[in-house]
């Protein structure tokens, strides 16, 4: 594979993959806030 | 008997005798090394056992660095096995709140942009590369792999520099590693002009609200979990660096192993930094540093890290157009891993602009982010080599 064809599928795969994978984490962890919200769980500590 | 003593006193001049020019510059190096770790107070926690390592290194005939030799000993134990950076990040993420983070998770994005620096950095480099041979200049050949390890110096995380140097260009570890260390401890100095240059006068001057940054202790125990099943999948060549740092995020945050926690981040971390530094110090022997492709090295670290800030201001300001002005891009300069350095540039920077404006909170969980992003960075790129069978 020659340079040119090797950088550009890094620049292109590698940092979307990257940006993907951190937006897919993102929406995770909006998910696991809403599920186990901070409210909640200090009122369960209370009791 | 003459010839005895004379020999016995040859063996005391030796050292000076071999001595060459590039040892000195190196021992010369050493002593910057000390002088920014101590006078400056530049990350002295590696500054110094790196400065110290190279002067020891670069004593001829000491045999350090050869099979046997103390340093070569350390060396092949925790570098080339890759077990003091991942040691590392046990400590790192026994000490890193990612609270910030989960409490504004769209900064999880902003850590993405500032690895751009890694991809377009190697591709540069790989560019030096092609047009060297027409050039006539030997020092600007890189292989892929080689040109891999400098674009990784844009993770600006050093145990991530380490462990991708080590496994794939051993003779660029000094280089990267000094390279990353040092434009770590720059960012204060590197950002600055480029989040002003990127952005305008009123984005600057935006004034963030403040949210709500309480996380449930349940969210906080289960991020490291995901975290490590998620990027595990997605990018399972760099799964040792996610890993280590999740781990040790899990030891933190569980509050059920505070010992194991406080030795992470505290003995772990600290007896590992030392060996890891004095190890780093012994590859910058002068024969193998002293060379024009170091300071291309250099150069080439300086463009990524630099890089670095211009993907998170311009993603910041991406953010800021579709929500309407409710994000102030400055904070996109924290999405790289200096932690928690680059948080505190933007909100100096913010404040410069708008005494009223407080956007530390928001630049933390860039930060926080983006020592996620580097490392996710850095596995992303193995498994694409991986899966393109280049390793």
């Amino acid at each position: 594979m020659d340079n040119w064809t090797f950088g550009f599928t890094m620049l292109v795969v590698g940092m979307g993959g990257t940006l993907l994978t951190l937006a897919i984490m993102s929406l995770l962890m909006s998910l696991l806030k809403r599920i186990f919200p901070y409210k909640e769980e200090k009122e369960g500590g209370q009791k | 008997m003459l010839e005895a003593i004379l020999n016995g006193l040859g063996g005391l001049i030796a050292g000076f005798a071999n001595l060459e020019l590039s040892n000195v510059i190196m021992i010369l190096i050493g002593f910057l090394l000390l002088y920014l770790g101590i006078k400056k107070d530049m990350e002295p926690l590696l500054l110094l056992p790196i400065g110290f390592g190279a002067i020891m290194v670069n004593i001829p005939l000491a045999g350090l660095m050869e099979p046997e030799g103390f340093l070569k000993t350390i060396y092949d134990f925790g570098i080339i096995t890759e077990l003091f950076p991942l040691l590392i990040f046990i400590g790192v993420g026994a000490m890193t709140d990612f609270g910030p983070v989960l409490a504004n998770p769209y900064t999880f994005l902003l850590g993405a942009a500032g690895q751009l620096g890694i991809f377009v950095t190697l591709f540069m480099v790989l560019s030096l590369d092609s047009v060297s041979g027409a050039l006539g200049l030997d020092f600007l050949r890189f292989s892929k792999m080689e040109a891999v390890t400098v674009g990784i110096i844009g993770a600006c995380d050093g145990p991530t520099v380490i462990y991708v140097a080590s496994q794939y260009a051993r003779d660029l570890l000094g280089p990267v590693s000094v390279a990353a260390y040092s434009y770590m401890s720059l960012v204060p100095l590197l950002q600055p002009p480029i989040m002003k240059a990127l952005t305008t006068k009123k984005e600057r001057e935006i004034i963030m609200k403040t949210s709500k940054t309480d996380v449930s202790k349940t969210t906080k125990i289960l991020f490291p979990i995901v975290i490590t099943i998620l990027g595990g999948l997605i990018a399972p060549k760099g799964l040792p660096l996610l890993a280590t740092i999740m781990l040790g995020n899990l030891l933190r945050e569980s509050g059920v192993v505070p010992r194991l926690a406080k030795a992470a981040e505290n003995e772990i971390a600290n007896i590992v930094t030392l060996l890891l530094g004095i190890t780093i110090g012994a590859t910058m022997s002068g024969p193998v540093f002293v060379q024009p492709r170091t300071l291309v090295i250099l150069a080439l670290g300086f463009i990524a890290i630099c890089l670095d800030t211009v993907g998170g201001v311009l993603l910041g300001k991406f953010l800021c157009f579709i929500t309407r002005g409710k994000i102030n891009p400055l904070i996109g300069a924290a999405g790289i891993s200096a932690f928690p350095m680059a948080a505190r540039v933007a909100q100096k920077e913010g404040f410069k602009y708008n005494k009223k404006n407080y956007l530390l909170m928001h630049a933390m969980g860039a930060n926080a982010g983006g020592q996620i992003g580097s490392v996710m960075a850095a596995a992303v790129m193995l498994s694409v080599l991986k899966g393109m069978g280049i390793i």
